[in-house]
């Protein structure tokens, strides 16, 4: 991908992230701060389906600028033709390794298997 | 005679002192660099330049150095002053206010002995991207007739061709420190001085060049750049006028 795509999806999922993160705290203001951690309300919001894919997006946008940033750092470190491939496809595996495991607990979650 | 041993009286009481403390390393024989100290006279007017081309003259001749113009003109002189990076000659021991007075080889920089460093990676990266104006017709074929230009054509990229590769902004820049690759604020300033001149056909290629893993995204606006540029160059707003082209802001 050219580098100049990849900056416009870390660049787009940040200004997504910030009103998506603003609209997830605001919503978390509806309760107290340990309310909102207490095991009900936690399965609660999961199984708000609207709710429950708005966290899935932020999930997605936060770990792809993210681990993308993560790239951007450890490219600037060191360098070495081996060493970026193992750092590009490094940070994307482990950019769907995320996705892929918080994806799993809200799907679980929503669907009332735990 | 006593107006003539009166004027030398007041010169005497006005020849200041500075210690000039200067970084020598030669990396052949050391492993890592000291300072040697000098007591130099100067006048208002003096520069650092002239102060070590004292040095050399009366102290230690074996001080590496590299100048040419002593007018800010030919790029050859860039060094840490102070800590930090500058010409030599275009810069004043007075105006330093201080009795100590540091010079060092010029940081991301791989040094050749004491002062003076190579441009290898500098001449590389400024003639990756293309510095010379691209187009199918050459002013030769074109019925012999210039280009002509307007001057508010002119404006959009006249500063940047006051560039005189002294190197002080890529020796200013955080990313150039570690990152071995990157292209650095020289090279992208003198791409967007080619892009931007209405003469210019290379605009695509140009931008092709800097937009890799190594390119202009590796800027994180720390904006150092321009503010040791000793040419009044600003590279950093350079490096965001070429960010517009690239996400479309600007064609
Ligand atoms: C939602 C608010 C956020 C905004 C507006 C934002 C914006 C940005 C921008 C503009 C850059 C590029 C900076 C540059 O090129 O110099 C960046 C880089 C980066 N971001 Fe974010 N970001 C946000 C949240 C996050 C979060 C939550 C994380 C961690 C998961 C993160 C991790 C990174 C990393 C690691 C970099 C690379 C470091 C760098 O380039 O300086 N960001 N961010
Ligand atoms: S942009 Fe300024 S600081 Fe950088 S090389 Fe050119 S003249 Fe020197
Ligand atoms: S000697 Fe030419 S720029 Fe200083």
């Amino acid at each position: 991908m050219r580098e100049s795509t990849i900056m416009k999806i870390h660049y787009g999922t940040a200004l997504a992230a910030v009103a998506l993160v603003a609209v997830h705290i605001l919503m978390r203001l509806t309760m107290g701060f340990a309310e909102s951690l207490e095991y009900e309300n936690v399965l609660a919001n999961y199984k708000f389906v609207p709710y429950a894919i708005m966290l899935e997006l932020i999930l997605v946008l936060l770990a792809v600028h993210g681990f993308n940033g993560l790239r951007v750092i450890l490219l600037e470190l060191k360098q070495g033709r081996i060493y970026e491939k193992a750092v590009s496809y490094g940070c994307l595996a482990a950019m769907i390794g995320l996705i892929a495991y918080g994806s799993r607990t809200i799907i679980m979650t929503n669907m009332g298997l735990v | 005679m006593a107006q003539v041993s009166s004027i030398a009286e007041e010169q005497a009481s006005t020849l200041k002192t500075i210690t000039l403390r200067i970084a020598r390393y030669n990396p052949e024989h050391d492993d890592s660099s000291k300072f040697m100290e000098f007591n130099v006279s100067y006048e208002k007017w003096t520069t650092v330049l002239e102060a070590i081309l004292d040095v050399k003259k009366h102290h230690d001749h074996s001080v590496a150095v590299r100048y040419s113009c002593r007018q800010a003109t030919c790029g050859s002189c860039g060094m840490m002053i102070n800590g930090k990076p500058k010409l030599a000659c275009f810069t004043k021991i007075s105006e330093l206010n201080s009795n100590v007075i540091t010079v060092e080889p010029m940081n991301n920089f791989p040094i050749i002995r004491d002062l003076a460093v190579k441009f290898e990676r500098l001449f590389d990266t400024h003639q990756k991207i293309k510095p010379y104006l691209i187009r199918d017709d050459t002013e030769l074929e074109s019925d012999a007739k210039e280009f002509l230009q307007s001057p508010k054509e002119l404006e959009q990229y006249i500063q940047f061709a006051n560039c005189i590769k002294c190197g002080l902004c890529n020796s200013a820049c955080p990313t150039m420190a570690t990152d071995s690759s990157f292209v650095g604020p020289q090279a992208l300033a003198q791409a967007y001085r080619y892009v931007a001149d209405s003469r210019d056909k290379g605009k695509d290629s140009r931008l092709k060049i800097i937009d890799e893993s190594h390119g202009i995204w590796r800027c994180h606006f720390a904006g150092s750049c321009s503010q040791v540029c000793p040419k009044g160059v600003d590279p950093a707003m350079g490096i965001q006028f070429l960010r517009g082209y690239l996400l479309g802001f600007r064609s």
